[in-house]
């Protein structure tokens, strides 16, 4: 039988001790589960919800340190809330709802086609990532910090607006470009739309419901997951190919900023992932680049 | 094996010399700097007394040092590059924001438009008497000899002055404000091949309100800068 104390990583002070570890909920009933960090040095990292008290190395008296992370919200709470936004703000610029174009131009409709193929497209990818959030994926993590919410929203919410009253405007320009080239355009979009599902798909099923394993993801008989030989996360390289199609195919500034930006968070992403892959896993394939095949 | 250690120690040596070296020449180039600032900023400081004394009134002052002033001002955005490269550390974030700050002000607010002369003075006399008490405390500080009263000045006296210079930048764009709308200078209009807009005067309404938010971010970082040090000192004070 262990004798375990709780002390705050900052001030050291001793929270509590247990006898039988139950849970720190009583201490300060704000602390609920998830945004309990608990480790065993006070600048490690946090122990997972499976670690198990006999497995750990401890003596006969544990010493674990208490970080508060601060209000939490599930990850499928975000997700939702910020592709939902998108989705119906766009379309709110489609139909040129009252207030937002000359009111001339009240619930009329671009003459256009390539507008109307852009509505398409564009919900299409939102109710496409909603699905998935509420279907396909396994999240490693149940919260986030509350503060990412506000942060996500602007950020998914603020350039959908921006890039949806140029596309539905009044005086938008359609792309000069012949309609050979339109057409390579849109199925560029659709063509990646289709390879980063499939990816999704093919890392959900690399994983067990509830666990929260690791594997190294391989290619499968689909074709489009084939590119796992050279990327690491081909569903960013295949992300940043539909909003490449989606920027060609409309010719707007704003979701060529989009797309630039998101190009760089999601490469970002794309190192730490494959970085970890490479620590986590001796036999990594050496092929493999984080996001564009042997460039970056 | 012997042979083998009398090498490794010779690499080390020779990284740890470099490291040296590369210090060195921070050191110098980043004192060289900042003495260079210190001058140019007295220079301009001189500049601006004598202009008043001559001539009596403010008036036509701000075009009399125009040049110079953005000549030092626009050479700051090294400093941005000093933090990239780490010889200087500060966030690059941070400095680049007020760095950006002062090149919009010099280059697109005061540069493009007539203005009332009042408010740019403020925040010109404002800006002159910060810099040269920053960038002689840095000075000092790569010199090692660093007087109590630069220490002193430059912690202290931005209580008064940022909020005096955050007066006259925001009185100088909002002056500037009915002109941009008249001019539509640097805005461009529906319809064009890039689907895009941009409408300088609401453009300078948004600098206005972003002040809101990141001022007093910029002002609380002072102060808890302010208090580290001076906390730091009355420790020392209290063991001797």
């Amino acid at each position: 039988l262990k004798h375990v104390e709780i002390l705050d990583a900052k001030t050291k002070d001793k929270l509590c001790f247990l006898d039988k570890v139950g849970n720190i909920f009583t201490f300060n009933p704000q602390w609920y589960p998830a945004r309990q960090s608990i480790r065993l040095d006070p600048k490690g990292k946090s122990l997972k919800d499976e670690d198990v008290l006999q497995h750990l190395p401890v003596g006969t008296t544990a010493t674990f340190y208490f970080r508060d992370l601060g209000a939490q919200i599930s990850w499928v709470t975000v997700f939702l809330t910020e592709y939902a936004g998108p989705l119906l703000i766009y379309l709110m610029f489609y139909f040129r709802v009252p207030f937002i174009y000359a009111p001339k131009y009240d619930f009329t409709t671009s003459k256009h086609w390539v507008v109307h193929l852009a509505c398409m497209c564009h919900s299409f990818h939102y109710v496409k990532r909603l699905l998935e959030t509420l279907f396909v994926h396994r999240f490693s993590h149940g919260t986030m910090p509350l503060r990412n919410i506000f942060k996500n929203c602007t950020y998914y919410w603020g350039f959908a607006a921006w890039m949806a009253y140029y596309i539905n405007h009044p005086l938008y320009t359609p792309p000069s470009e012949s309609t050979h080239t339109q057409t390579l355009n849109i199925q560029l979009h659709i063509f990646c739309q289709i390879g980063n599902f499939s990816i999704h798909i093919a890392l959900r099923n690399l994983r067990p419901p509830g666990s929260k394993t690791r594997k190294i993801p391989y290619p499968t008989k689909n074709p489009f997951t084939w590119i796992f030989l050279l990327v690491s996360c081909p569903n960013y390289t295949y992300e940043l190919g539909s909003w490449l199609g989606f920027t060609l195919m409309t010719q707007c500034l704003p979701v060529a900023a989009f797309t630039l930006v998101g190009f760089i968070q999601m490469t970002v992403w794309a190192k730490g992932k494959h970085r970890s892959y490479l620590k986590e896993f001796r036999d990594y394939p050496t092929l493999r680049s984080p996001i564009l095949p042997f460039i970056l | 094996m012997a042979s083998g250690e009398e090498d490794g120690t010779v690499e080390e040596k020779e990284t740890n010399n470099k490291k040296r070296t590369k210090g060195a020449i921070a050191t110098a180039w980043l004192t060289f700097y900042n003495i260079a600032m210190t001058a140019g900023w007295l220079v301009l400081a001189v500049a601006m007394v004598r202009y008043y004394l001559q001539k009596g009134t403010h008036k036509g002052l701000y075009r009399n040092i125009a040049r110079t002033l953005k000549f030092f001002q626009t050479f700051a955005l090294l400093e941005v590059g000093h933090c990239a490269i780490g010889i200087v550390r500060t966030s690059v974030i941070v400095t680049g924001v007020q760095v950006c700050s002062r090149i919009f002000m010099v280059w697109f607010v005061t540069n493009s438009i007539r203005q009332n002369e009042e408010s740019v003075i403020l925040f010109v006399v404002v800006w002159t008497i910060t810099e040269i008490t920053r960038y002689s405390f840095y000075t000092f500080n790569l010199l090692n000899h660093l007087p109590y009263f630069i220490k002193w000045a430059r912690y202290n006296m931005f209580i008064v002055m940022y909020p005096l210079g955050v007066i006259g930048e925001l009185l100088t764009i909002h002056a500037s404000l009915p002109y941009v709308r008249r001019s539509g200078m640097y805005s461009l209009r529906l319809p064009n091949k890039y689907n895009v807009s941009f409408d300088y005067y609401y453009f300078l309404i948004i600098v206005m309100l972003s002040y809101i938010p990141l001022f007093p971010q910029l002002y609380f970082h002072m102060l808890r800068q302010r208090r580290r040090v001076l906390h730091g000192e009355i420790v020392v004070e209290k063991d001797e």
